[in-house]
């Protein structure tokens, strides 16, 4: 049977994390699952979590008035879902909406704060592996602002 | 044969257009034939014609159809400009001018036994379809293929119908992203080099195949590179502005290299002391 420490271990956000610092986390996590279509969160609501993505795909999306919305990512199996738990206001950003049946792990932001406050190697564990996908997805939307196929 | 290889090279050879068709609001790939009927130039993937549009001028295109296919030339161009406007307005039936094929093209020979791995932004997946076509034809000769293709958005991919084909082949996978996506669209969205993480590459024993703007094949080859490939391992189709074709006039020259004559396709290690050159 899979545990939720083993899905932990084996999802690449946590590969090389070591087994006490998984153990620490599992408590604030739970298996998750959202219809195609659902909203997951929306801007503005209030970002007490983030997800692990085991399946599925989930558009990030922007709303802007009289637009129709735009879908600016999307994330799949062994993606990362939200930051915005990590740090102040702990508002979403962005609208994310499953595009296909998905599952994940959600974990819960102010359970693994807590966590990360009472336990500073476990802390910097976390925020050096949201860093480096911040890193990644800043250089894409960089990439994604020059609009490189569009005729100059 | 209508295109005789000894003839000389700025000669233009008359040819017929017998197809146009649309692929998205701004291109269109057409089908032209040699005017007397016979064979059309052989060609290898990644090589260019000079295609006149009589009254209009001449342009440098990548030939996108399948090599083993003799009795046409295929062209998809993206109208940008006068010339190209010109050429994607021709009607079935019109005389147009093809010199060539020039140039050196994509290493499929020496990518045999190897896993290819395609990346093609935009209007750069027109030159490396031929490859597509090559390995596809000889399956058992070639390794697993991937295709990265990135696009602005849904309406600008080209060959639609072609990628869900080619990603049924056996070893074959083909991962489609679009840079925003409407509600209507189902697939990835993010730029080309996002889908590397999806992509199930060996990159020991591989050969990447490069086209799209410049600025997106610096990025992609980062991440090539940063997955494990080899400079030298890695190949990227240049573009310059290319007028006789046979290196005489030096319009296209980049550094040391004419593009049209020792180019279009270069090795990745060749172009990498050029690529971070601001004044090139």
């Amino acid at each position: 049977m899979e545990t939720l420490e083993r899905i932990l271990a084996e999802h690449p956000f946590f590969a090389g994390l070591e087994s006490y610092y998984t153990g620490l986390l599992v408590g604030c996590g739970a298996n998750v699952r959202f219809q195609p279509g659902s909203y997951i969160f929306k801007e503005g609501e209030e970002a007490n979590e983030f997800y692990l993505i085991r399946s599925g795909r989930v558009a990030l999306e922007i709303f802007a008035p009289q637009h129709k919305p735009i879908v600016v990512e999307t994330l799949e199996e062994g993606d990362i879902l939200g930051w915005s738990w990590l740090l102040p206001p702990y508002l979403w950003k962005f609208h994310a909406h499953a595009m296909q049946d998905t599952r994940a792990i959600a974990l819960d932001g102010k359970c693994l704060r807590t966590k990360c406050e009472q336990n500073h190697d476990l802390g910097y564990e976390v925020l050096k592996r949201f860093a480096q996908i911040m890193e990644r997805r800043l250089e894409a939307a960089r990439l994604q602002l020059l609009d490189v196929y569009a005729v100059r | 044969m209508a295109t005789a290889v000894m003839t000389d090279p700025m000669l233009p050879q008359p040819y017929l257009v017998r197809e146009v068709s649309k692929e998205t609001p701004d291109t269109f790939t057409l089908k032209l034939a040699p005017e007397d009927g016979g064979s059309s130039s052989a060609f290898q993937p990644g090589q260019f014609s000079m295609l006149w549009v009589f009254g209009v001028g001449e342009l440098p295109i990548s030939i996108s159809g399948d090599p083993a296919k003799h009795e046409q030339l295929v062209y998809t161009v993206r109208s940008v400009g006068q010339a190209t406007n010109a050429f994607v307005s021709q009607s079935v039936g019109t005389g147009v001018g093809v010199r060539g094929p020039f140039g050196a093209g994509w290493p499929v020979e020496a990518a045999r036994g190897h896993d290819v791995i395609v990346v093609a932004g935009g209007i750069g997946l027109a030159p490396l379809r031929p490859v597509i076509y090559e390995v596809l034809h000889h399956r058992q000769d070639y390794g697993r293929l991937v295709v990265l293709y990135g696009a602005r958005s849904p309406r600008d991919l080209l060959y639609r119908k072609e990628l869900a084909a080619w990603a049924r082949h056996r070893d074959t996978q083909v991962l489609v992203t679009v840079d925003y996506g409407g509600m209507s669209w189902r697939g990835h969205v993010g730029v080309v080099t996002t889908l590397f993480k999806y992509a199930r590459l060996k990159p020991a024993n591989s050969v990447a195949m490069v086209c799209g703007p410049e600025i997106m094949m610096r990025f992609v080859t980062r991440e090539l590179v940063s997955h494990g490939m080899s400079h030298n391992d890695v190949y990227l189709s240049m573009e310059r502005n290319m007028k006789c074709a046979v290196g005489f006039c030096g319009h296209c020259q980049y550094g040391p290299h004419f593009i049209c004559k020792d180019g279009p396709v270069f090795p990745y290690e060749q172009m990498r002391p050029l690529l971070d050159k601001y004044e090139l």
